[in-house]
């Protein structure tokens, strides 16, 4: 047990996931021995974070502003939304660069035995995305989990009527694995799913 | 007992760390246990896609200090991937499984009887209504649990039935002599189904109309929160068609 704001320091760091007694120590054994000036910058960087992010008014993405980076980008494709839980996944997919539309952050999954429901998460916030008629395909990128898997399917359940374009991720094998070590349910799903190989 | 083998149906998956999972998995032989799957989140995991809810799977474990780590995992038989793509089926599991986890109130107590039920309720639901599967299970839970409602005889004095009256307090049908305030007076048909339900009369219960069903359902969530003490969270999600 350390004096007042050491270990002031130490509970608080220790609430962090992932950081445990010994690496909360650690890191404000760190803080304590670094620059004024690098742990200044940290503190902005914490206060910052609350004061000025909120989430898009279109996509639920995080952003600075009214709207975020993607919705405010013109030369974006209207015709697509991709479905996706977090803002995590956002930045998953933006690195892919296959995907040219733009997104709608759910907030998570449903998930019932945790009392989540489709009212939790932006659901409603979708329709009304829809409603106008300019999209034209729906991905439904949710975790290829329980979870999201019956958010998919509630989803494309819901917006059949509006007769648009429904698509999930693909399911399969990771790239620069082996076969052998598959599970045998992602390697059905390769199967369903596989490809002609054009020639 | 360092490794040990069984089988389960997981009831619950929460997130742990980086890439973990806690899973709570009703047993055959040890009842409730709750375990530590390593690396599942990741998309390299070997059987990541076998711990999901709803699995029924083949299990390897080492028991830890606190809670028991998977070493092997093999799905036997993959619920969850048939009743995913029906909404009011997949609600209707989740119930199914936080009843089994809610009744089983101690860890690694044997409960083979409830063990079944699960597994049957989880493979009727593919077939049948799911809401009528949901209130079997409930039903057949809690009669397992020694909660069974009396739906003949009077729950206070054991008089003969057939009686008019349901109270939940009472623990099910009350003769007029026994009634106490604010006891239901459900048609005979909702009596006659959830006797139906208990007893497996699956033709019976299905030739019932929508809203004999829907009292029933009502009779039935109501006598199960009473015993459970705090409600279920996903039986008010549970889309009843």
């Amino acid at each position: 047990m350390y004096e007042g704001a050491v270990q002031d320091l130490i509970d608080e760091l220790g609430r962090l996931p992932g950081v445990g007694p010994k690496s909360a120590q650690r890191i404000a054994f760190h803080l304590l021995a670094a620059d004024p000036a690098d742990v200044k910058r940290l503190v902005t960087a914490l206060t910052e974070v609350k004061d000025k992010v909120r989430f898009c008014r279109i996509c639920g993405n995080v952003t600075e502003q009214d709207e975020c980076r993607v919705c405010r980008d013109p030369r974006r494709d209207l015709t697509a939304i991709c479905v996706v839980e977090e803002s995590k996944d956002v930045v998953a997919i933006e690195k892919t660069r296959e995907f040219r539309g733009r997104y709608h952050v759910l907030g998570g999954a449903i998930s019932p035995i945790e009392g989540i429901g489709p009212d939790d998460l932006r659901v409603r916030e979708l329709m009304t995305r829809l409603a106008d008629g300019t999209v034209e395909e729906l991905i439904l990128a949710t975790d290829p989990n329980l979870e999201g898997e019956a958010t998919a399917a509630y989803l494309a359940r819901l917006v059949k009527p509006m007769g648009l374009r429904v698509t999930r991720l693909a399911s399969g094998l990771p790239v620069g694995g082996d076969l052998e070590y598959a599970d045998e349910v992602t390697l059905g799903r390769a199967f369903e799913g596989r490809r002609q190989v054009d020639v | 007992m360092s490794l040990y083998r069984d089988e389960g149906v997981v009831l619950r998956v929460q997130k742990l760390g980086e890439a973990d999972r806690i899973i709570t998995l009703l047993t055959r032989r040890h009842g409730r246990i709750r375990a530590v799957a390593k690396g599942v989140r990741r998309t390299r995991s070997k059987f990541g896609a076998s711990v999901e809810p709803f699995s029924h799977v083949d299990v390897q474990l080492y028991a830890g200090r606190n809670l028991d780590i998977v070493t092997q995992a093999e799905s036997l038989t993959a619920y969850g991937e048939q009743l995913v793509g029906d909404y009011s089926r997949y609600t209707a599991g989740t119930a199914v499984l936080e009843t089994a986890e809610r009744l089983t109130a101690e860890e690694r107590e044997p409960a083979l009887r409830l063990f079944l039920l699960v597994i049957g309720a989880l493979r009727t639901l593919t077939e049948r209504d799911p809401s009528l599967v949901l209130d079997a299970f409930l039903l057949r839970a809690m009669s397992v649990s020694g909660y069974a409602p009396a739906l003949l005889d009077c729950a206070r004095c054991g008089a003969a039935g057939p009686h008019r009256a349901f109270s939940v307090p009472a623990g099910g049908v009350v003769c007029a002599a026994c009634r106490p305030a604010g006891a239901a007076s459900p048609p005979p048909a909702t009596l006659a189904l959830m006797a139906d339900l208990m007893a497996g009369e699956w033709e019976a219960a299905e030739a019932t109309e929508t809203r004999t069903r829907r009292d029933a359902s009502g009779l039935v969530a109501a006598h199960l929160q009473w015993h459970l003490e705090r409600g279920l969270r996903s039986l008010p999600l549970v889309e009843r068609r």
